[in-house]
């Protein structure tokens, strides 16, 4: 027996999923432009390992496939961990990290809506302390073309360290260690200087500061759609911003400046797509501020002080746990119960 | 005449469709065969039947007599005969019956001796009697008896008397056409009530997509000459018909749930309740018809005078029902209720009859699991963050629900509408308040048994005590008379006495002495429980009592019998 | 060594000391447990669990004596209600007590009752009215089903009525919400 509202907007969990998949268009354009087609190929392993794997956990679990295969959440989950990887990461790589997604954190937590963590984050963090070294090699832009990709990512020849090199974020961290060395050729360089380098462009890395453009771009798409609301990739950007310009402020040789965070790395990506992944960010509005400003950081604190390339992934596991308390003690007061 | 407006959080909107059913005038209803009018339609308690099978009834005669504090009348809406005061399926979702006068119409619809009133020279007391047994109540669906609501706060007075004709519901158009048509007698009815309630302001707040229904009120007010009352056009958004959400939005107080809104200086009507006391007072009609919208799955949706009891199928039938319509449901898409036949009678509270069928409202896609994505908290007028009531309830963590303000939800039916897991969010939540609200009860019947038991037990006590007490006196008078009797015998002649008593023969005296015994034998085993846990005056008590029943137990061993052993 | 035992010892007056001005100052009248428990059962007084009404057999609880299990009115809600409260294993309702019935309430038929008192007497919450040689009849308000009035009455007069749901006792159903594979197409149907 159906009882009232009879009425309901034309809304579902895979309108949403494919509004946030489109978003997510505009940056992975500006990523083939700049690093090749490569990355098409990691988001299609991804993409079909997330769906079998999300198949096999459906019908173990005795759930409907049809339904659950085509609400796309899997498909953004895969999508967000090809993006996050490296491009040139071989495909079991790939397959591992999405089937660990899928699988272990989000359905053996009970499926859709209901894992803690966000799966494409965990998966990233559990490979790159499984396989820190794969996980962080990264072609410079134009450096490879279509057919090395290929060979990198089916198992060709792997000659690590003459093709790739680190993430700008990792290199200006390492530049500027160095650079506080008196011994270092390079000591007394600023960050700026140090930038100079080829792997760098106008405000990050060279091409990645496209990318996160296209992701910029897409993201206020979503909240013009009200996929998504403003609250957490404005506390997160102007959390990181403060962070970093403070630092920046007082020792401008020493620290990256605030601009090139916030264009480097998955700031961007992190801001808009990943952190306010619904299930497993907090939901108050006063929350989701709390929530990305943490995130923000968090995610400065490891990129600058700690030793992997990125701390987007970290941070948002960390800010995960917190979820519930946050949610729990930013509840807005209801109507009538203001004290306004 | 730029008034600021407040606005409330969230709201929807929904499809209107509203257009089709104001094209035509309001119309009339032929008399059905037979009229069933229940006898609980108002919010409290269950009117007494007043009329018997066989009666012969005029339009308007009382048929049901309002019930306590929380009550108000019922009345005939035709003339005729009654044919029977039995329970009827009445127009609820649980598909239950409830007692119903049923009235079969003599067809000449013959009004009684009908009581007008002036309100403004009757004390407020007697008009809200007046009200109660005309049996006025919120038009607006809530169906709240309006005389209760027709008491100024502590201060005498009222800042605003708020008339509600936003009409927000999609597909109900009865405010809207009773505004066009009958705004003077309704502003009659207002100008009574903000007599009654001594309101400073009057805001009569229409939902701007009834430009004609503002004209038409401003035209009423420019027309009566008064001041203080203004017709006001509000944006639309569903839910702004909401009591709270209207007085939110013209005033920008917030009355906060369990509250009486006369403490925050506002009291709020429906405008339909506006006209039937209007014409309760001045025409002395007590309220047995209703405007009602049917619409939907039909060809002609329109506007209808329907007489109270009127059977449903009776009235859809006016206005070309389709050959698919599968459901009526009472209200509109967002709040109202699925019935569960065609032929349960109109009530105070329909409003509108929505007509439907499977295509005109398919049922929902296949529910997902919630994935916390905010819309509903988003869309809900009250501020709650509907998910988490969603999990509590599910989950029937009852306590946690209301920690979360379960009973602010207004089940406006907002949270459901926006959801894109096709969650029936409200249905969880009623689920959770009426499960709420049966724990209460059931509480409360186990609390009132346990006073009963534990009173009951003291009684016994108690009755055992005074029980005692009586044997106890009634034995020390028969020792003193027995004691007068030894005095007096011997004075008058000490050889008579043994002689005038027939000595008792043994086995008297063994049945005698074994029920003595057996009275020991009880007593000994009744005394540790009497002692245990008393009162020093309950014991000092008892120490007497033991002390004369040695007196009285000492003469019992004697060889004199007691006399009425 | 010294030290080491002066710090002991002196820990252990400073706890000790602590321990027993919070029995003093936190001391509470009565067993709340009992309180606790009683809350729980249904107060039907209905004697179905041994125990004559529903605080000696919360007595009984608390005191170990008695198992959970063994309150029919109370049904396996209130089971689970005093599991939680107990922290004990669900069992469930045990068979030698009785079974769980819909709530119900004691009717007297009028024409047969010969106003013998009996049933006054033996109803645990004085919810029969009468007295002597007069008809008796029972306040359905007060009535909590205990069943123990049938026995006692000699002309079998008493019989037990399940509470009819009415509009201000209907409950709102729990949402039909799984979506299992097989459910799906069924659901659609009815819908």
């Amino acid at each position: 027996m159906i009882n009232s509202p009879f009425v309901r907007k034309a809304a579902s969990v895979q309108s949403v999923m494919l509004q946030v998949l489109l978003a997510l268009v505009p940056g992975i354009a500006a990523y083939v432009w700049f690093f090749g087609a490569g990355i098409l190929v990691q988001i299609a392993i991804a993409s079909a390992a997330a769906l079998a794997g999300e198949a096999a956990m459906l019908a173990i679990r005795g759930k409907p496939k049809a339904i659950f295969l085509t609400d796309l959440s899997a498909v953004v989950t895969a999508w967000l961990i090809a993006l996050t990887f490296p491009p040139i990461a071989p495909w079991w790589l790939t397959v591992t990290g999405t089937l660990l997604a899928v699988v272990v954190v989000k359905q053996l937590y009970g499926g859709l809506g209901q894992n803690p963590f966000n799966p494409a984050m965990a998966a990233f963090c559990l490979m790159i302390v499984a396989y820190p070294a794969l996980m962080s090699q990264w072609p410079a832009a134009g450096q490879l073309d279509f057919k090395t990709q290929l060979d990198l990512i089916f198992g060709g020849l792997r000659q690590v360290d003459a093709i790739t090199g680190a993430t700008p974020l990792d290199a200006l961290r390492t530049a500027l260690r160095a650079a506080a060395n008196p011994d270092s050729q390079v000591h007394g360089l600023r960050a700026a200087q140090l930038m100079d380098g080829p792997a760098f462009g106008f405000l990050g890395g060279k091409g990645s500061e496209w990318i996160a453009l296209g992701y910029l771009v897409g993201g206020l798409w979503l909240i013009q759609r009200k996929i998504i609301t403003w609250h957490i990739p404005f506390a997160f950007c102007a959390a990181l911003l403060v962070t970093a310009g403070l630092l920046w402020g007082v020792r401008p040789d020493a620290f990256a400046s605030p601009v090139f965070h916030l264009a480097s790395g998955g700031a961007m990506l992190g801001a808009f797509f990943i952190l306010t992944d619904p299930v497993s960010g907090a939901t108050t509005p006063r929350g989701k501020l709390l929530f990305a400003a943490g995130a923000a950081i968090l995610t400065y604190v490891i990129r600058t002080f700690g030793a992997y390339p990125d701390g987007i992934a970290f941070a948002t596991l960390l800010m995960n746990i917190l979820v519930p308390i946050i949610d729990m003690k930013t509840q807005a007061p209801v109507f009538g119960h203001k004290k306004d | 005449m730029l008034r600021k407006l407040f606005k409330f959080h969230g709201g929807v909107k929904p499809q209107t469709n509203k257009e089709r059913s104001t094209t035509a005038p309001i119309a009339a209803v032929p008399l059905p065969d037979r009229l069933v009018i229940p006898l609980h339609q108002a919010v409290g308690g269950h009117p007494r039947p007043l009329v018997q099978p066989g009666d012969r009834v005029f339009k308007g005669q009382r048929i049901g007599g309002a019930d306590g504090n929380l009550s108000s009348a019922v009345h005939a809406s035709t003339s005729g005969l009654v044919r029977d005061v039995a329970p009827a399926v009445m127009p609820h979702t649980s598909g239950l019956t409830t007692l119903s006068v049923i009235i079969e119409p003599d067809g000449e619809d013959r009004w009684g001796e009908l009581d007008k009133v002036n309100y403004r020279s009757t004390p407020p007391d007697e008009l809200r009697d007046f009200l109660r047994d005309a049996g006025v109540v919120g038009l607006g669906g809530a169906v709240f008896p309006s005389y209760l609501k027709l008491k100024p706060g502590k201060e005498g007075k009222l800042k605003t008397l708020v008339i509600n004709g936003a009409e927000c519901e999609p597909f109900i158009t009865c405010d809207d056409m009773l505004m066009r048509e009958r705004a003077g007698d309704m502003l009659k009815g207002i100008l009574a009530m903000r007599h009654m309630l001594q309101a400073e302001e009057v805001l009569i707040g229409i939902e701007d997509n009834k430009p004609q229904a503002v004209a038409a009120v401003q035209a009423a007010i420019a027309a009566s000459g008064q001041s203080g009352i203004e017709a006001v056009a509000i944006p639309t958004r569903y839910p702004a018909g909401g009591a709270k959400q209207l007085i939110r939005v013209l005033t920008g107080i917030e009355v906060p749930h369990g509250r009486r809104s006369t403490d925050f200086g506002v009291q709020c009507f429906n405008v339909g309740t506006a006209f039937s006391i209007y014409e309760a007072l001045e025409l002395g009609r007590p309220l047995i018809s209703r405007l009602v919208t049917v619409a939907g799955n039909v060809d002609a949706p329109r506007n209808y005078d329907v007489l109270i009891g009127t059977p449903m199928d009776h009235l859809v039938r006016l206005a070309g029902p389709r050959a698919d319509t599968d459901r009526y449901i009472m209200g509109g898409p967002m709040m109202g209720v699925r019935l569960p036949a065609f032929d349960v009678p109109v009530v105070k509270a329909t409003n509108c009859i929505l007509v439907g069928s499977e295509a005109m409202f398919p049922a929902p896609a296949p529910e997902m699991p919630c994935i916390r994505c905010g819309e509903c908290a988003k869309a809900c007028p009250a501020d709650l963050a509907p998910f988490e009531l969603y999990w509590f309830s599910r989950s029937k963590n009852f306590g946690k629900a209301q920690e979360y303000h379960l009973f602010d939800c207004i089940e406006c039916g907002c949270c459901s509408f926006v959801c894109p897991s096709h969650i029936p969010l409200v249905d969880y939540y009623r689920f959770s308040k009426s499960e709420i609200w049966a724990r209460e009860r059931e509480k409360e019947a186990a609390d009132a048994a346990r006073d009963r038991f534990e009173f009951k037990n003291h009684r016994q006590e108690r009755e055992k005590l005074e029980k005692a007490e009586k044997l106890a006196a009634k034995a020390a008078a028969t020792r003193e008379k027995v004691a007068a009797d030894g005095a007096t015998a011997p004075a008058a002649g000490s050889d008579a006495a043994p002689a005038a008593k027939p000595a008792p023969d043994a086995a008297k005296r063994a049945l005698i002495e074994a029920a003595m015994e057996k009275a020991r034998q009880q007593k000994a085993q009744a005394a540790p429980r009497n002692t245990e846990q008393l009162s020093p005056d309950v014991q000092a008590e008892i120490a007497d009592i033991e002390a004369r029943r040695e007196i009285v137990a000492k003469p019992a061993a004697s060889p004199l019998p007691p006399q009425d052993a | 060594m010294f030290t080491a035992l002066f710090v002991m010892t002196g820990i252990a007056l400073v706890l000790g000391a602590g321990l027993g001005f919070a029995a003093i100052k936190f001391k509470v009248e009565g067993d709340p447990l009992v309180d606790k428990i009683d809350a729980i059962l249904p107060q039907t007084q209905c004697g179905q669990c041994g125990f004559p009404g529903c605080r000696p057999y919360a007595t009984a609880i608390a005191g170990g004596e008695a198992e959970i299990n063994q309150c029919p009115p109370g049904g396996e809600e209130g089971i689970r209600k005093l599991a939680d409260l107990l922290g004990r294993e669900f069992k469930p309702l045990s068979e030698e007590h009785g079974v769980e019935k819909p709530k119900s309430v004691a009717i007297i038929d009028e024409n047969t009752c010969i106003g013998c008192t009996l049933c006054i007497q033996a109803c645990p919450v004085d919810a029969i009215v009468g007295a002597a040689k007069q008809m008796h009849t029972i306040v359905a308000a007060e009535c909590t089903g205990c069943e123990l009035c049938l026995a006692p009455c000699p002309v079998d007069c008493i019989t037990m009525e399940p509470i009819a749901e009415t509009v201000d006792t209907w409950k709102w159903r729990y949402p039909v919400f799984q979506i299992a594979p097989a459910a799906l197409g069924t659901a659609r149907q009815e819908a």
